[in-house]
């Protein structure tokens, strides 16, 4: 899991990312209003004015000025204050430029004088208008990836019942064994959750990730008390509920989530980042030391995403799907040295791995995640 | 390396008492060098232009790969790498690749399509961050270890050169394997730190999958010059290191001692250089507790000159029966060694502190020779024994790299007459 602040940050980015590269491709898009189709926001300390409130879907472009004394912010939020777009430390006088590629609804334009606070907002209509044309496959491929996202979440819920049963059961031994297989599915389609923002926070943080206030709940939160402290009490047994309650969360919302073609492939990327920051380390399950497990649900997840994209990459960049192809085949060969067979989730413990051998598995890390990050442009040319 | 040399040894010393009990002949000689010479270290002027100002680009191509009797530029960043495909031609491919983005980074041009302007949700290309800075006379140098010649690994076990022997242990090593060894190696020096990292980082990534790095050490401040007109620099104990170096123009001294020659075996390797990688440790805290007089015994050089024992400037030529048997100048010196020779441009480092609180200092010693069996292996074996500094040195990394010619033009390649 990541910080509350990234998470969000995710999704915008994604968003924005999708943005950029269309609107290369496709200036004459830009028919939002104005001369050029742009949208004038002029923000002070105490207004937040647009030269217009009703504008046609596609890309919309925001020319910020910031006349007030205070650096400002400005958002494109969804009607639940999910970010669509942002620029932040806009410095008084300065002038600053925010693009968005939006659907027809209603969303609120928010400045924030100081960056503080929910800012002052103004309700906005997108109406009409042509989204961004798209290739097909891709659409095709977004739409597969969203049924699995789905299915990963559904086909996952049992699996954490089985777990949060356990701890109510108070069976230790039960719900140590129950652990990691509940977090295979969220592993494999991590972004996605994240991308919501809210449901990361509560379900996956690490002790040294809590914000100052921030109650700790969810998988690693139990994972310590079954791990460190060998036992459990009422609070874990009441956690094991919320957590059930959130993931149901996630369950019922991975459907609506943002997801574009390019969002999936630096998605996938963000899956192995996860693994080279969080699991080579051993961070991520550092009292059961099922890194191992995780990972693979990683690897599986952005494998995924990256077999979907693969007709149109291949098409793109064909040098690219090859390497891929190999830097995959050859991570999941280093992993199978790990584990029983090749069909077994359970994989050797962690701090059973000596440096040497992390050392390894952070080199075919790495050899994937270079070449992976590259997708998201040959998806996009 | 005509008189001093910090080819510096570790191993069984001569016990501290046994230093001090040596003698007072050496300490008054010492004292009265030291005495004469004061004000013109004081004076002691400095280049016309320091390097890094001008900004100046080395040219990538030639006879022999820069950064060897390239003036010593200010700052390294040295890399070791394990090759992990097994694929031959995916690694004679990343070592085109490399050699195109280190010719352009030695322009100080940027790698591929630069670091910015391209697909905004790409990464680019280059990492970015020596964007606005001049080549800083960054120079690349390659080489290969003797691992790449394993049999069955590539097929070149039959290129292997005798001269790239595999270093013994010397006595008072305590060489870490995660400092140590390495299939290639690329050495960035630059006037600017941030521009010989970016080189580095920018090769690693693009090896990404195909090799990996083993090691890597930063260095800040040379310890060798190979430029002896120039004020001779210090290394971390204080001390002028490197007077009287294989220069860098001297056409003669390099043909002796550091380029390989046609008749010298492995023709791929005539024009090139054997390089010798060391990470020498200091014992900085107990070295900066040893009295001045001490301290300057173990050299054999006073520490305000650099004067040599009884002289009274620092080019002086040696008394090298005025030092004390130990004394590392006199151990090291090409008379106590058959007239060996080799060309250093090492280093010093601080990589923080170790976990007890001490510096984790001293020296990253690079030396070139044309022979390592006739350079670095014998004085080595000398020093290890003898030499006085081992009390306050440990050698913690070692590796040593065949260092091919120069890349002659752009159709040719780091490594070419290897694999060609």
């Amino acid at each position: 899991m990541r910080p509350v602040r990234t998470s969000v940050v995710t999704a915008a980015a994604a968003v924005a990312a999708l943005t950029a590269v269309t609107g290369c491709a496709d200036k004459s898009d830009a028919k939002a209003g104005g001369a050029d189709g742009s949208v004038q926001v002029t923000a002070t300390d105490s207004a937040c004015k647009l030269s217009k409130t009703d504008f046609p879907a596609g890309h919309v472009k925001f020319d910020i000025e910031n006349k007030g004394s205070k650096v400002t912010e400005v958002y494109l939020l969804f009607p639940d204050d999910r970010i669509v777009a942002e620029r932040e430390n806009i410095g008084p006088g300065l002038k600053q430029q925010l693009t968005a590629e939006v659907k027809a609804g209603s969303y609120e334009v928010a400045c924030k004088p100081g960056m503080k606070g929910d800012g002052i907002r103004q309700k906005v209509t997108i109406t009409g208008g042509t989204a961004v044309k798209r290739n097909p496959q891709l659409d095709a491929a977004v739409a597969e990836y969203r049924k699995y996202a789905q299915e990963q979440a559904d086909e996952t819920l049992p699996k954490v019942k089985v777990f949060t049963d356990a701890v109510r059961a108070g069976d230790v031994d039960a719900a140590k064994k129950a652990f990691a297989p509940s977090r295979l599915g969220w592993e494999r389609t991590e972004p996605v959750a994240e991308s919501f923002g809210d449901i990361d926070p509560k379900t996956d943080t690490r002790e040294d990730g809590l914000e100052k206030g921030q109650k700790w709940t969810g998988w690693h939160r139990l994972e310590k008390s079954l791990w460190v402290d060998g036992k459990i009490g009422d609070d874990e047994k009441a956690l094991a509920t919320e957590l059930d309650k959130d993931l149901t969360d996630w369950q019922k919302r991975v459907g609506t989530a943002e997801i574009t073609p390019t969002s999936m492939a630096n998605g996938a990327k963000e899956l192995l980042d996860e693994v080279a920051t969080g699991k080579i380390t051993g961070e991520e399950d550092r009292y059961s030391h099922t890194d191992l497990s995780d990972f693979k649900g990683n690897v599986e997840g952005a494998q995924k995403a990256y077999e979907l994209l693969k007709p149109v990459a291949a098409k793109n960049d064909a040098a690219l799907t090859t390497e891929l192809d190999k830097q995959f085949a050859s991570l999941n060969t280093l992993l199978d040295k790990y584990r029983t067979d090749k069909t077994s989730y359970d994989f050797t413990s962690y701090d059973k791995v000596s440096d040497g051998d992390r050392k390894q598995l952070s080199d075919a890390v790495n050899a994937l995640a270079e070449p992976l990050s590259k997708l998201a442009a040959a998806v996009a040319k | 390396m005509s008189d001093t040399t910090d080819a510096t040894g570790t191993g069984r010393s001569p016990s501290r008492r046994a230093l001090l009990g040596w003698g007072g002949a050496g300490l008054a000689l010492g004292a009265a060098a030291a005495g004469g010479t004061v004000a013109v270290v004081k004076g002691g002027g400095s280049d016309a232009v320091p390097a890094a100002d001008t900004g100046a680009a080395v040219p990538f191509h030639g006879d022999h790969q820069a950064g060897i009797a390239t003036a010593v530029q200010d700052r390294l960043h040295f890399a070791s790498f394990d090759v992990t495909t097994k694929d031959r031609a995916e690694l004679v491919q990343l070592l085109k690749d490399w050699t195109v983005a280190a010719a352009a980074m030695t322009e100080g041009k940027t790698v591929g399509e630069g670091a910015y302007g391209g697909l905004a949700e790409a990464p680019p290309d280059d990492t970015g961050e020596a964007l606005g800075l001049r080549p800083c006379r960054l120079t690349l140098t390659f080489g290969v270890g003797p691992s790449l010649f394993a049999k069955d690994r590539f097929g070149l076990e039959g290129k292997r050169p005798e001269a790239l022997v595999d270093i013994e242990q010397f006595p008072g090593d305590n060489l870490e394997p995660g400092r140590s060894g390495g299939d290639l190696c690329v050495q960035a020096c630059a006037d600017d730190p941030q521009v010989a990292v970016h080189a580095i980082r920018n090769l690693a990534r693009i090896g990404m999958g195909k090799v990996a790095i083993r090691w890597s050490q930063l260095g800040f401040g040379k310890t060798s010059s190979t430029t002896p007109d120039a004020q001779t620099p210090r290394n971390m104990m204080g001390f002028k290191d490197g007077t009287r170096n294989v220069s860098g123009t001297d056409t003669k001294a390099l043909d002796d001692h550091v380029w390989v020659g046609a008749k010298d075996g492995s023709a791929w390797m005539t024009g090139g250089s054997y390089l010798v990688a060391r990470r020498i440790r200091m014992h900085i805290e107990t070295w900066d507790r040893t009295s001045l007089q001490e301290q300057e015994d173990v050299f054999g050089r006073d520490k305000g000159e650099g004067a040599p024992v009884g002289k009274a400037k620092e080019r002086d030529e040696p008394f090298l029966k005025a030092m004390k048997p130990t004394a590392h100048v006199r151990l090291a010196h090409p008379d106590s060694n058959d007239g060996v020779r080799i060309l250093r441009r090492g280093y010093s480092f601080t990589d923080g502190t170790d976990g007890l609180g001490r510096l984790d200092a001293g020296l990253f010693f690079l030396a070139y020779q044309r022979d390592v069996r006739k350079g670095f292996l014998p004085l080595q074996r000398s020093l290890a024994r003898h030499d006085a500094l081992n009390e306050y040195i440990q050698h913690v990394g070692s590796a040593i790299f065949a260092v091919p010619p120069g890349v002659r033009d752009k159709g040719d390649w780091w490594g070419r007459g290897l694999f060609g």
